[in-house]
């Protein structure tokens, strides 16, 4: 198989005598850096560490459902781990995963910046989610919480004696550090953007990260509200979703919904920007109609705030409102649509590669469009009714948070290793990785929507035991799964310390990242450079390095 | 060596029957199954295409066979094309949803009804004539049957999936669905909202009988009393009589023939007298106050189980005439037996 990475002569090649990571030295210079490089690793390393101890939720859960009875868990253990599951997945892991470590690295560097606009609100972002995180696991040591993700109420307010209240606080403090990463992502690209940078030369990175950021901005305040009130009914029962004190207890899941369905676009949106600069890059071409890309991602953050009430169909909402909503979701399913199809046809006459960013992003295209037309069966509202509260709706979100969000997580960490670290990772291992976690996932998850269908609910401790077969498949493809997320953590560590020397543009990209050193200065660029070309202009790179070595000989 | 009982077990299950559909038993199921097949067709195209892309265009113009990359800004036509044609079937999915939406939610007229009640972790059913079940639900088939649900803790959620219904059982507020069984058998009840520790073990069977097992199972399980009866005692032991006597002059409006009514209310809206107007009316009566009428009656708010509040507004809505209410009013107050003189109002 051909390729196109061209690594520098390892004889004679070393890192970069200066550059972010060696600038300063010790714990302190870390904890206190305003480098965005800097706090991306630092959120790298955490949200690595949550993403495994989610995982290890999400293995118990798996066993438990191994056989029908519930006799590996009790039932109130088993409640608390999918609930741990999903908060740390979703608030410590998913939401932050590309934003806060491949945005923050990136962005400022691809728009050919020095750092973020608010350096030290970064790294206070930072702060704010390991809090989040203490908060978390301080209710975990205390005995857990077992409310589900979704804090229902009156569930999570009046019927539940567990640590509602620490869990609740810690993800209204995690909510502050994604405002706060949107907000400095928003203000760097409107105003820090190089000379020439213009908007419709930026990366597809950059546009989806902004329009996440947008929804990060406007939506999470909701859920902090909605959070607020939450603790305030538990302590001083404040009767706002109380039906015994003429509250209203669907008020509560208006005001989650609001924000949580927007998080999943928050949470897909930077996966998407990842999977376009990869698909450009290897096929070596523009992406296919870069403006349609571009407003895709901004048409599924505007449409995203209009559908949160396709959570509720069958909650006694009007059946009039529901039609709206059941709409509203049809449209919003279009600009994911328009996206696959216009990657697919990035591939058409380019020149393609199979290094390992690309199948994960094969790995994603494929999960994604699963996991969004399965989104259709429940957009659809008399389809709804059968589908929802079951496997059904968790193969569907697996496939799209997972299949989808991971793989271009991992597609994106795997693309920009080289630049992050200056050192390459062992190819034939990590294509290795990305084929077992595709194998795996559809083991895991694909039997999860015939479950669905058969009507198994979720959150199920027991279940009856003509669901077993199925459930057998699934877990045995969760044990899969688990060791193709493993591989990664060891071989990138491996390379952290014997990985070849990865040179500036191991890949022959066209980024702005690419033409700096790798790892990069701290302070990103010597001279802020002047842009007179488009995104992805594989020809101005091509002339670029002739240019180069003429020069140089 | 042998080979595990387990894997034995997927072996055998899948070779003899494929279980990848629930059983259809209701005359809903065909719809929706329809409207899965629809969409499992419209999935499967939509991979298919996708999938030939990727991969055809990976096989044709990997470097190998194209060194060289040709740059190809984009194409509004195709562009258009893969916008409209998505948008179309997802707007046909829309309207085909929507119809089983309303086919789902809005019962026929002539359904009987029966109450669920809902609470950690047990299902409660009560028949109007009185039957009392839990965690289990008879119901005859081919015939409508309305579900009328209740929660009295948290969110709980009925679902029968081989009738492919399922509702949110609300606390505080009624919720319904309907269904007509049309196979006789033993179906699975699930609680498909998580509602605290038990949630799994909040399932139950449905019993859809024909219509002659219905029949006897309706004799052989009665209690004695019907929910209206049951209802009347409480009118009269809770006192509600006193004022509701259907005399006019009467500090509380004559109740007879109330369901299914307009009301015209003191602050000038009308409200629909139906079984969440009722129930709501005795715990918040001063929000339901009746035109000429004054704000006197107190709540009932946590003195009446919601089973009890079915049971009053069976008793509502049968009550056609004030003679049993009259009845009631003189045993109640008296020691004596039954009055013999209908009309008799006491002072």
């Amino acid at each position: 198989m051909s390729t196109i990475v061209s690594l520098p002569d390892q004889s004679t090649a070393a890192l970069p005598k200066r550059n972010y990571l060696n600038a300063e030295h010790g714990l302190l210079s870390w904890l206190l850096t305003g480098d965005h490089k800097r706090i991306a690793m630092l959120y790298l390393i955490s949200i690595t560490g949550f993403f495994f101890l989610g995982g290890a939720f999400a293995g118990l859960v798996r066993l438990e459902l191994l056989t029908p009875a519930g006799d590996l868990l009790a039932a109130d253990t088993y409640n608390k781990m999918f609930t741990m599951h999903g908060i740390v997945m979703i608030f410590l892991f998913l939401v932050p995963s590309v934003p806060a470590t491949l945005g923050n690295f990136l962005i400022p560097i691809m728009i050919g910046a020095r750092d973020l606009a608010f350096p030290k609100i970064n790294l206070l972002s930072w702060y704010l989610y390991l809090i989040g995180g203490t908060f978390t696991l301080t209710a975990l040591v205390l005995g857990g919480v077992d409310t589900g993700w979704t804090f229902t109420t009156p569930l999570s307010t009046h019927y539940l004696n567990t640590h509602v209240i620490t869990t609740g606080l810690a993800i209204f403090v995690a909510g502050f550090s994604s405002i706060f990463t949107g907000l400095n992502f928003i203000v760097t690209i409107h105003r820090m953007r190089a000379p020439g940078m213009t908007w419709f030369r930026m990366p597809l990175f950059v546009w989806s990260n902004y329009a996440a950021s947008i929804l990060m901005v406007l939506g999470t305040p909701v859920l902090a509200i909605a959070i607020v009130l939450v603790v305030l009914e538990r302590t001083i029962g404040l009767g706002v979703f109380d039906p015994a004190k003429g509250g209203d207890p669907l008020l509560f899941q208006h005001l989650f919904w609001f924000y949580s369905h927007p998080a999943v676009y928050i949470m897909i949106l930077p996966g998407m920007g990842v999977i376009s600069e990869v698909m450009a890059n290897f096929s070596r071409k523009r992406v296919f109609g870069y403006t349609a890309v571009a407003f895709s991602s901004v048409a599924i953050a505007v449409f995203g705030f209009f559908v949160w009430a396709h959570h509720m169909f069958i909650m006694g909402v009007s059946n009039y409102s529901a039609l709206v909503f059941s709409l509203l979701t049809m449209l919003v399913a279009v600009p994911s649509a328009i996206k696959i199809f216009n990657w697919s046809a990035t591939l058409y006459k380019g020149s393609i590669t199979f290094e390992t960013p690309m199948l994960y992003a094969f790995g994603f295209i494929g999960l994604f469009t699963i996991g969004g037309l399965t989104g259709v069966f429940l957009g659809s509202l008399g389809m709804d009714i059968h589908l929802t509260e079951t496997y059904f709706i968790v193969a569907h979100f697996h496939f799209v948070m997972v299949g989808g969000m991971l793989m271009a997580f991992l597609a994106g960490i795997h693309f920009w290793w080289p630049k992050m670290t200056g050192r390459m990772y062992p190819e034939s291992l990590s294509k290795l990785a990305a084929v077992t976690t595709f194998i795996g996932f559809i083991l895991t998850f694909f039997p999860q929507f015939i479950l669905g269908y058969l009507g198994m609910p979720r959150r199920y401790h027991a279940y009856p035991a003509d669901y077993q077969v199925l459930n057998v498949l699934s877990t045995a493809g969760a044990t899969v799964l688990g060791v193709g997320y493993l591989l990664p953590i060891l071989y990138l560590a491996w390379s952290l310390k014997y990985g070849e020397i990865a040179g500036p543009n191991p890949w022959q990209a066209t980024g702005l990242e690419w033409q700096l050193q790798s790892p990069p200065l701290t302070e990103n660029f010597t001279e802020i450079p002047y842009v007179d070309y488009e995104a992805y202009d594989f020809e101005w790179l091509a002339h670029k390095q002739k240019q180069e070595v003429t020069t140089v000989g | 060596m042998g080979i595990s009982p387990v894997l034995w077990q997927f072996l055998n299950k899948w070779l003899t029957s494929s279980a990848l559909f629930p059983k259809e038993a209701s005359t809903i199921a065909p719809y929706a199954d329809a409207l899965y097949f629809f969409l499992l067709a419209m999935t499967l195209v939509g991979v298919l295409i996708v999938g030939a892309l990727v991969f055809g265009f990976s096989l044709r113009y990997r470097k190998e066979r194209n060194p060289e990359a040709t740059q190809i800004e984009g194409s509004t036509l195709l562009e258009a094309t893969w916008t409209i044609i998505p948008l179309v079937i997802f707007l046909v999915t829309f309207v085909w949803g929507a119809l089983l939406y309303f086919r789902i939610y809005n019962p026929p007229a002539n359904s009987m009804n029966i109450y669920i009640v809902g609470k950690q972790w047990m299902w409660k059913a009560e028949h109007p004539g009185g039957q009392h079940e839990i965690n289990t639900l008879h119901v005859p088939t081919g015939r409508p049957v309305q579900l009328t649900m209740i929660s009295q803790d948290v969110f709980h959620s009925y679902s029968i999936p081989e009738f492919r219904v399922k509702r949110e059982v609300i606390p505080g507020r009624y919720s319904t669905v309907w269904f007509n069984a049309t196979e006789p058998g033993v179906y699975h009840l699930f609680c498909t909202q998580y509602c605290g520790t038990l949630h799994s073990g909040m399932i139950g069977t449905v019993t859809a009988l024909s219509p002659d097992d219905y029949q006897k199972w309706t004799d052989a399980s009665t209690s004695g009393m019907s929910l209206a009866q049951n209802g009347e005692r409480l009118f009269a032991s809770l006192g509600c009589n006193q004022c509701h006597t259907g005399a006019a002059g009467a500090r509380g409006p004559n109740l007879a023939g109330l369901y299914g009514k307009k009301v015209q209310m003191e602050d000038g809206s009308t409200q629909l007298a139906n079984e969440a107007f009722l129930r709501d009316t005795i715990l918040n009566p001063s929000s339901h106050v009746p035109a000429g009428y004054k704000p006197i009656m107190p709540t009932y708010q946590g003195q009446i189980s919601e089973e009890g509040l079915i049971d009053l507004v069976e008793y509502l809505k049968s009550l056609k005439t004030n003679y049993r209410v009259q009845q009631t009013l003189t045993t109640a107050t008296s020691t004596e037996a039954a009055p013999t003189t209908p009309g008799m109002v006491k002072p």
